[in-house]
């Protein structure tokens, strides 16, 4: 029929150890390795790919509105929180900044963090057919669904350009910096992030709990507000929220400096997402080979 | 060949432990976990082991090997521990003890189209089954007319696969798998969906994997076709290998063995206590000691599947779908008897798989669990049943021409 081709002879056993065959050597026991999971983690970034491309493309087909909801939702919370907190509250924007750009930009990250803790806190349950059946690295599946939470930011970015553009207040030279504090709100989200799929596995209250977390940080994170109203001495603790740190930097970047750069609550930020990481990949690392076993 | 085995397995083991407190509910919610803390606190303080968990081994001290090109096939009842055998070998799930060597790149095929996207088009779905199989988005592109073409599905490869019908999706999805190109490849009993046509067609294709030297480990409940495809047959039996050898030898020590002779007890069962299977002259009895003292079921509904030798099932039958069974009474412990009357079976043995639970839900089931013999139940001259089939059929012959009607009529046939 010709539908085989000749087969290379790799893998195939003859007498005597053969590099090919020692190349593919798998040993399968208790435990497992640590350098193997992160070699698999790379030889499976196919995978990862095509996951986080699934996750786009079926959003994008199943909701009427499409990606008229990712523009929807910043606009909306960005009109009602200019009006609690700039029109009725009457708080104070920095320096010459229209009060809306301060929430847009704030929003920015905010919105990055709460899709990426939505997408990924059930991505591992929403994918339990695949868990159960296949072999591999689980941390790909709350990894991939990042994508879709950084298009809808894409969109959030468009936003805020002509918003800028309208009010006249594009970014100056500081803008440069914007990759940067984008990774930096990547890394602050992905902690909790795996630390919370791993946790919704076994505890199935997580997918509750999260979109509650969600609204409270909400008020709690400078979103709608700039971050030198906190009075001085509630300052150290509210800026153990890894998030002021993003939204401050944000803010510096893309509003001509609005706000200084505080180097101290931008270090805290950064070790608070460390622990977070490190802590999240611990108990990823430590739960997924039982995935299978509970999912 | 004389050569390291492709896959050796030395005291390999899976255990699970069994929560008695909540059956059935494997995922917990957290307020159950901060309640029992204390519980759970004091108890390893203690160093008690809670009375409530129980280890059970899916699989123990198993050892196998498997050579290159060998075409081994997995048998054993449902629970016996093949799937955990599959998933230890897939990597899926870790075992608990002892180590399994494998050599060389390893794709399992565990349930066709794992992954697959109601919303994604046929075309989408391939890539996305070819990544999650394992394939390199290359090899994908490389074989994608042959997928298409193997699946016969070209006309609707921009439909999404939501509108497939369960027939194209099952094609599509066993046609990416079955155009991997592992070195080793494992697979569950996934033929047993999908039309005969492409069952056949499947077989072929693994018959060609198999011929081309590779690896492949099977598990099937149709002994018919592990008879048909493979060469070496592993029964394992609670978890535990029972026989290692070729295939003829492990499908004789399966139906033998593990079928056991008309009647079958079962001391520790929750619900079903005995299952017997008997011939009595022309009719076969079966019966089913049960004791619901969960009240769980609404019909003692006890099924049966009758196959021949090589499991290819003849008959089967339960009493829900005799008719409404609404206003009757049905004791809670107790037998329940099926009388089958006139099978007309041949002469021979015969397997016979029970289930029982009620309208909604099977609580019981077990494949091939004992066996029936057959001996004269129709008198008649027998033709050979591996030729003609099992059933002995009531026939009235009718001679008609040149002014004559002769009949002849089969009550010869009675036995």
């Amino acid at each position: 029929m010709g539908r085989f081709r000749p087969r290379r002879p790799r893998g195939r056993l003859t007498i005597g150890p053969t590099l090919s065959n020692s190349k593919h050597l798998l040993v399968i026991e208790p435990g497992g390795s640590k350098l193997r999971y992160w070699r698999d983690v790379w030889s499976y970034r196919e995978l990862l790919a095509i996951l986080a491309w699934r996750d786009v493309a079926v959003r994008y087909k199943q909701a009427v509105l499409g990606s008229g909801w990712a523009i929807i939702r910043p606009l909306l919370t960005m009109l009602i929180f200019t009006f609690i907190f700039g029109v009725l509250a009457k708080l104070p924007s920095e320096g010459s900044t229209p009060y809306p750009l301060l929430v847009l930009a704030g929003m920015l990250p905010w919105l990055l963090f709460a899709g990426i803790m939505n997408e990924a806190s059930n991505s591992l349950i929403n994918n339990a057919p695949l868990v159960g059946k296949i072999y591999f690295p689980r941390i790909i599946i709350p990894v991939a669904t990042c994508l879709v939470a950084l298009i809808d930011f894409v969109i959030s970015i468009a936003i805020f350009v002509v918003m800028a553009a309208w009010y006249g207040f594009l970014p100056d030279w500081r803008v440069i910096f914007f990759p940067v504090f984008t990774l930096l709100a990547l890394f602050v989200s992905m902690g909790p992030a795996l630390l919370i799929s791993a946790l919704n596995v076994k505890y199935r209250d997580f997918r509750y709990i999260v979109p509650f977390m969600i609204q409270i940080g909400m008020y709690v994170t400078p979103v709608g507000f700039s971050s030198t109203i906190v009075p001085e001495k509630y300052q150290l603790a509210f800026s153990l929220n890894p998030m002021v740190g993003v939204i401050d930097a944000f803010r510096w970047s893309l509003l001509r400096g609005a706000n200084p750069l505080d180097w101290v609550s931008l270090s805290i930020s950064i070790g608070v997402a460390l622990v977070m990481m490190l802590l999240g990949i611990a108990y990823f690392r430590g739960t997924e080979k039982t995935f299978a076993d509970i999912i | 060949m004389t050569s390291a085995p492709v896959i050796h397995a030395e005291g390999l083991g899976k255990s699970y432990r069994l929560l008695h407190r909540d059956e059935g509910m494997r995922y917990q919610a957290l307020r159950d976990t901060i309640a029992r803390a204390p519980a759970a606190l004091a108890r390893r303080l203690t160093g008690k082991a809670a009375g409530n968990v129980e280890t059970f081994w899916a699989l123990k001290d198993l050892d196998f090997e498997v050579q290159q090109g060998q075409v081994l096939g997995v048998l054993g009842r449902n629970g016996a521990g093949k799937s955990t055998l599959l998933k230890l070998l897939s990597r899926v799930t870790d075992p608990s003890a002892g180590r399994a060597t494998i050599r060389g790149r390893v794709a399992s095929l565990l349930e066709v189209g794992t992954g697959f996207h109601p919303e994604l088009t046929g075309r989408e779905n391939i890539f996305l089954n070819g990544a999650i199989l394992g394939m390199k988005r290359e090899e994908t592109k490389r074989r994608f007319d042959e997928i298409v073409a193997f699946a016969e599905v070209e006309r609707f490869l921009d439909t999404p696969v939501k509108r497939y019908s369960s027939g194209m999706y099952v094609r599509l999805a066993f046609s990416v798998a079955a155009h991997l190109e592992p070195e080793i490849l494992i697979v569950d009993e996934v033929l047993a969906v999908g039309d005969r046509d492409f069952q056949k067609k499947c077989i072929g294709r693994m018959s060609d994997v198999a011929g081309e030297g590779r690896t492949v480990i099977f598990v099937s409940h149709n002994i018919h076709v592990l008879r048909d495809l493979c060469t070496h047959g592993l029964v394992l039996q609670n978890g535990r290998n029972a026989f290692s050898g070729t295939i003829a030898g492990a499908i004789e020590h399966y139906t033998n063995a593990s079928a056991q002779a008309g009647e079958k007890l079962y001391p520790n069962g929750k619900l079903v206590k005995r299952v017997a299977v008997r011939q009595e002259g022309g009719n076969i009895v079966l019966e089913c000691d049960y004791d619901d003292a969960d009240k769980q079921l609404d019909i003692p509904s006890f099924g049966y599947i009758i196959h021949d030798a090589d499991g290819r099932p003849i008959l089967g039958h339960n009493p829900v779908i005799e008719g409404s069974y609404a206003g009757l009474e049905f004791p809670r412990t107790g037998t329940v008897r099926a009388t089958i009357s006139q099978p007309r079976l041949l002469d021979g043995s015969y397997l016979v798989s029970i289930f029982l639970g009620d309208a909604y839900t099977t609580y019981f089931s077990e494949d091939h669990c004992v066996t029936l013999a057959i001996e004269g139940m129709v008198s008649a001259v027998q033709l050979p049943a591996a030729r003609v089939g099992p059933v002995y059929p009531q026939v009235d012959y009718e001679f008609i021409g040149e002014g004559l009607h002769t009949r002849l009529t089969a009550a010869r046939g009675e036995g």
